[in-house]
C-alpha cells in the first residue's frame, strides 16, 4: 500500500487492480480507465476471477457417481450399519472404511473427487506388510545400482535396507 | 488437571507476543484429524471406550517434550464460562464441549499447540500461530504427530490415508486456515464475490469462529475443504496462492477506497476511535466492528505499528467469556457492555492521536 499504480499498458496513474489466478499462479494488473474499457475490464469495482476459475475448475471434476447398493450392510466391528451412516454422516469406526467399500468410495470421489490418498504416511500404524514391500523396491533398487556400476547409491540402499530391517525385527518384536 | 487460573495467569505466544503481528493476516492454523485403531470413533463409542480413549490419548501426549509442562483439561471439570473463554482463543471447540463422556483437552505451555480428545474424531491436533506461517507450523505439527504416532496405533490405510470418523477429513486429516482481516473488501462490498470465488476454488470462508458465525470485524477464516488426493504440501500451497491472491485483492481494495472514498474511510475510522474512547456501552459486535477500523489505521501508518499487537489482543479481549473473565464472574449480557466499554476506554486513554496526515504523504 501506500505508493499509486500505474497503468501496466501506457503508464497513467492505474485505477483498475486485477488479480488473476491462473492454475496456481497468481497474476496482478494495473490499468488505468481508457486501457481498461479497452481490455473489456468494464466494471472498475469487480474482477474477473470468476470466469477465470470456472474454467480452471472443469478440468478438475472427475465423471459422475455410479450408484451404489448396499442397504443392510452392517460393519461387525462396531454395530454401526449403512442407514445409521447415513443419516449421521459418520462412520462409526476405522473398520467401517473397508466393510462399506465400495459405498465410501462413492462418497469420497463426491466430497473430494479423488479416492486414492497421497501425503503423510503412518509407516508404524501400517505394519509389516508396507516394510516387505518397500523392502523389495529396496533390493531392486540395490541390485541395479551395483550393476550400473552406481556404488554410491548402492551403498545408501544397501543402509536403507539395513535400518529397514531393523525397524521391523523391533516391531514384531 | 491443572487449575485454570494458572492457566490463564501464564503467558500466551498468541495474544502476549509483541512480534508477528501483520496487516491483513490474523493468524495461520493447521490441525490434523487422527484416530486409533483399536477403538470406535467417539460419536459411535461406549462410554467406557471413551475413557479408554482419553486415558490413552492422554498419556502418549504427556510424553511428548512440545507438550512438557501442558495444561490438561477434563471438560466436564470446567464450568461453561471457562469452556467459553478455551473456545474464544480457539483452543477447543463448541463441538468439544457439548461432548459428553471423555472429553478432554491438552493445551501446551505457550498456548500454541492443543490436541482435543474424543471431539468428532479420537484426536485434533491443532497448531496455532501469529502471522501467515504455513511452514513454520506445518513442520511443527508434522513433527508432533509423528511422534504421537510412535506411541499409538493410528487407524491409517495405504489407500484411503488418515481414517476418520467424517469421510470429509479422510485422506491427510488435515485442515488449514488462516484468519484473515478483510476490511477493505467489506467496505468496498466485494467480499461476497470473494468467497463465491474462494468456493469454487475448493476452499471455504467462515466468520471468526467457524462455521456458522458471522464476519463481525470483517475477520474471515478460510481453509482447505479437500483432504483426499492431494499431500499435505500441495495443499497449502494451492491454499498460499489463494490466499496470496484475496491479499492483494484487499489491498487494491484499500487503495481504492483511498483514491475514491477517502473522506469517507476517514469519517468511519475517526469515529471508531472517539466511540472506543469514549462509549459507555458497547456489545461485542460494535466492539469487533470498532476495532477492525482501528487496525485498518495502523495498516494505513495512522497509528504506530506496534499498536496492532494491541488491537489484536482486544479483539479477543472483548469476546462475551473474556470480559466475564475480568470480572471473575457470569454476567449479564447487559452489565458486560458497560465493562466492555469501560475496558476499552481505559485502553484507548492512552493510545496515541490518529495521524491523518499519513494519507496525505502516501497519496502523493
Amino acid at each position: 500500500m501506500g505508493e499509486s499504480l500505474h497503468c501496466t499498458m501506457c503508464g497513467k496513474p492505474a485505477t483498475v487492480h486485477l488479480t488473476q489466478i491462473i492454475g496456481n499462479q497468481v497474476q496482478k494488473l494495473d490499468l488505468c480507465d481508457a486501457c481498461a474499457h479497452q481490455k473489456g475490464v468494464t466494471d472498475p469495482q469487480g474482477f474477473s476471477l470468476n470466469d477465470l476459475l470456472t474454467k480452471h475448475l472443469a478440468a478438475d471434476l472427475g465423471p459422475a457417481l455410479e450408484p451404489v447398493d448396499e442397504e443392510g450392510l452392517i460393519c461387525e466391528s462396531c454395530g454401526c450399519d449403512v442407514g445409521q451412516m447415513r443419516e449421521s454422516g459418520r462412520l462409526g469406526c476405522s473398520h467401517c472404511y473397508e466393510r462399506f467399500k465400495p459405498l465410501v468410495k462413492s462418497i469420497l470421489k463426491r466430497i473430494h473427487g479423488k479416492t486414492v490418498h497421497c501425503g503423510k504416511v503412518a509407516h508404524k500404524s501400517l505394519g509389516n506388510s508396507s516394510f516387505s514391500k518397500s523392502l523389495k523396491d529396496l533390493e531392486a533398487s540395490l541390485h541395479s545400482a551395483i550393476e550400473e556400476e552406481r556404488y554410491e547409491d548402492a551403498a545408501r540402499y544397501r543402509d536403507e535396507i539395513e535400518d529397514l530391517k531393523t525397524q521391523t525385527a523391533e516391531l514384531s518384536s | 488437571m491443572t487449575s485454570f487460573d494458572d492457566f490463564i495467569a501464564s503467558k500466551s505466544s498468541l495474544i502476549d507476543e509483541d512480534r508477528g503481528a501483520i496487516p491483513v493476516v490474523l493468524s495461520t492454523r493447521i490441525r490434523l484429524a487422527r484416530n486409533m485403531s483399536d477403538y470406535p470413533f467417539p460419536g459411535w463409542a461406549k462410554k467406557s471406550q471413551r475413557r479408554d480413549i482419553l486415558t490413552s490419548c492422554q498419556g502418549a501426549i504427556q510424553d511428548l517434550p512440545q507438550m512438557k509442562h501442558s495444561s490438561i483439561f477434563n471438560v466436564d471439570e470446567l464450568s461453561a464460562l471457562e469452556q467459553q473463554v478455551l473456545v474464544e482463543r480457539h483452543l477447543i471447540s463448541r463441538e468439544l464441549c457439548e461432548g459428553a463422556e471423555g472429553a478432554g483437552v491438552v493445551i501446551s505451555r505457550d498456548q500454541s499447540c492443543s490436541i482435543m480428545i474424543n471431539e468428532e474424531d479420537h484426536m485434533r491436533i491443532q497448531v496455532l500461530s501469529n502471522g501467515f506461517n504455513f511452514k513454520r507450523v506445518w513442520k511443527q505439527i508434522d513433527t508432533m504427530d509423528s511422534a504421537i504416532e510412535n506411541q499409538l496405533n493410528y487407524a491409517f490405510s495405504e489407500d484411503l490415508g488418515y481414517l476418520t470418523a467424517c469421510p470429509t477429513n479422510v485422506g491427510t486429516g488435515m485442515r488449514a486456515s488462516v484468519m484473515l482481516h478483510l476490511p477493505g473488501l467489506v467496505l468496498s462490498g466485494q467480499m461476497e464475490k470473494v468467497v463465491r470465488a474462494v468456493n469454487q476454488l475448493g476452499m471455504a470462508v467462515r466468520g471468526l469462529f467457524g462455521e456458522g458465525s458471522d464476519a463481525t470485524g470483517s475477520v474471515f477464516q478460510i481453509s482447505n475443504q479437500q483432504t483426499l488426493g492431494q499431500s499435505e504440501e500441495e495443499i497449502l500451497k494451492r491454499l498460499s496462492s489463494v490466499l496470496s491472491a484475496i491479499i492483494e485483492q484487499e489491498e487494491n481494495a484499500r487503495q481504492r477506497l483511498l483514491e475514491s472514498e477517502s473522506v469517507k474511510l476517514l469519517d468511519k475510522i475517526g469515529r471508531a476511535y472517539g466511540v472506543l474512547q469514549n462509549s459507555h456501552f458497547l456489545s461485542s459486535s460494535e466492539a469487533m466492528n470498532l476495532l477492525s477500523l482501528i487496525r485498518l489505521a495502523i495498516d494505513l501508518t495512522m497509528l504506530p505499528e506496534d499498536r496492532r499487537t494491541t488491537v489484536d489482543r482486544l479483539f479477543l479481549e472483548s469476546q462475551p467469556g473474556h470480559v466475564q473473565l475480568v470480572a471473575h464472574k457470569s454476567m449479564e449480557s447487559e452489565t458486560r457492555d458497560t465493562l466492555r466499554a469501560s475496558l476499552l476506554r481505559e485502553q484507548f486513554q492512552s493510545f496515541p492521536p490518529l495521524k491523518f496526515s499519513a494519507l496525505d504523504r502516501s497519496k502523493s
